[in-house]
């Protein structure tokens, strides 16, 4: 059915993919986790509020949320040229995709701290805890579930993103799927493409809700 | 020695909500001998929770002095007031324990604040879980508790770091007659052992009538009368003590008929 060379094409394409998601999602919350947290705190209700601060992440976050992806991958350009070297490929796709990824993280991040209830870090604060232990005990302990369905959300978007890359050559299984089906009218190969697509994503949501459960206590 | 532990002096706290401002506290003064179970009763809304909260300064009032044995926690800086509070322990209605972590884990959490190496945490944890019969659930988590049992762990919890004081808000009005009877026990016992100061907030008559020496009344953010619990009880002057004490009377009769 499938030759040697195409085979070959498809695994790299599942490698390609696989590499960059991953990748991309961990830069994603090297930035993105501290800007939730940031912004846990400096809300009003925050342990540490602070309007100021507060307001211009959040619009950093809005304004870079309502960039487009395929316009916020050409915009960086030449960012990624200087950090990677090209602006084509699965490794310069993770540039735009990790500045894509950070402000939907910080969002999510956000969210899932906010959902920790305010009687429990009142309680942290009245036995004298540190700003440090509220946010990795109490914050993120408590959060953890939601913090991880947060990470496998994240997962699936950047996914996406990643074959959309695939538009301006940036590699991985939506590169093959638009090259084939796009330009070459290669029906079969787009189909298994995006079967590949489709399992992978399924295979993350349900491996992290998988673990989101076993992680949570609360039941 | 008669000097009071906790000094509130005219102690007030406004509020502003979108409709207008309410007053929580108006100029509240109130002293709180050392080695008491000291109520605070007052009908919702009356102020119990703002008055208790700035105990702590989980609060901060809006003008007036809290002092703690001789110390005014208002000149405390950050750092000073957080070691402070470790000393000042405080259990909830709704209990507000860690939900991901086991009842060992949220005894030792106290400690593990204070950074104590986590061989001794365990121990003094455990030792503190039998003290409030738990010593079989320290694998367990809250949410396979009951309110009761969840209570007793946020207990063992706040006992962790040898409070001084013990601030208590409606620690028993999330649970039924029974286990609020075993509750109160336990801190009477703890009272009695270890010879901490309790302020109990409640708006039942009977959690006051059962282990409490004095008493406040609170009233839409005012104090209304202070005193030895056994003479207000018998004798109320205040208003707001009255209605207070005849809602449990009618409490009793349909009780009694129901
Ligand atoms: N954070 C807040 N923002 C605005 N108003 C508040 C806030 N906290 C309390 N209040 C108001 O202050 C008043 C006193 O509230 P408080 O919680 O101290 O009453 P309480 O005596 O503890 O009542 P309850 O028995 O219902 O717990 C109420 O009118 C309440 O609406
Ligand atoms: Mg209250």
């Amino acid at each position: 059915m499938l030759d040697k060379a195409m085979l070959e094409m498809l695994l790299e394409g599942i490698r390609d993919t696989l590499y960059m998601t991953l990748l991309s999602t961990f830069f994603g919350y090297i930035i993105g986790l501290p800007l939730g947290i940031v912004l846990t705190l400096t809300d009003k209700d925050g342990i540490a509020p602070n309007k100021i601060i507060y307001r211009i992440l959040d619009i950093i976050i809005n304004i870079t949320r309502s960039i487009p992806f395929l316009i916020l991958l050409i915009l960086l350009i030449p960012l990624t040229k200087l950090i990677v070297g090209k602006s084509y490929g699965a490794t310069a796709t993770i540039v735009p995709l990790t500045f894509a990824a950070a402000p939907l993280i910080g969002r999510m991040v956000e969210s899932s701290l906010k959902e920790v209830n305010q009687g429990v870090i009142e309680a942290a604060i009245s036995m004298g805890a540190r700003k440090r232990m509220i946010i990795f005990k109490v914050l993120i302990g408590e959060a953890r579930t939601s913090l991880l369905v947060g990470v496998t959300i994240v997962l699936g978007t950047v996914l996406g993103y990643s074959a959309m890359a695939g538009v301006v050559g940036g590699g991985g299984l939506g590169d093959i799927a638009i090259r084939y089906g796009y330009y070459r009218y290669n029906t079969k190969i787009m189909l298994i493409t995006l079967i590949f697509i489709v399992v992978i994503v399924q295979l993350m949501q349900g491996l992290g809700m998988l673990a989101a459960k076993r992680l949570d206590h609360r039941r | 020695m008669e000097t009071a532990y906790i000094e509130v002096q005219k102690l007030s706290k406004t509020y502003s909500a979108k409709n207008g401002t309410v007053e929580a506290l108006k100029e509240i003064s109130l002293s709180i001998p050392q080695n008491e179970i000291f109520g605070i009763i007052g009908l919702s809304g009356a102020g119990k929770s703002t008055l208790v909260r700035c105990l702590n300064l989980l609060e901060k009032p809006d003008s007036g002095t809290v002092i703690i044995n001789g110390e005014d926690l208002l000149t405390l800086s950050k750092e000073q007031l957080r070691i402070r509070r470790q000393k000042i322990g405080m259990i909830f209605q709704h209990f507000n324990l860690l939900e991901q972590q086991t009842v060992l884990e949220n005894v030792c959490f106290p400690l593990e604040i204070r950074g104590i190496p986590v061989k001794q945490r365990k121990e003094k944890a455990l030792q503190l879980l039998k003290q409030v019969g738990l010593e079989d659930k320290a694998k367990a988590y809250p949410s396979q508790l009951s309110g009761g049992q969840k209570q007793r762990v946020a207990i063992a919890r706040v006992l962790a770091n040898d409070p001084d004081i013990l601030l208590c808000d409606e620690a028993t009005s999330a649970l039924d007659p029974e286990t609020t009877k075993i509750i109160l026990n336990l801190l009477k016992e703890i009272h009695d052992t270890m010879g901490i100061t309790i302020v109990i907030i409640t708006h039942e008559m009977k959690v006051i009538q059962e282990i409490c020496t004095q008493m406040a009344v609170l009233h839409k953010g005012s104090l209304q009368e202070c005193g030895s619990a056994e003479e207000i009880l018998k004798n109320p002057k205040s208003k707001a003590a009255k209605r207070l004490l005849m809602i449990k009377e009618t409490e009793e009769e349909t009780d009694y008929v129901g």
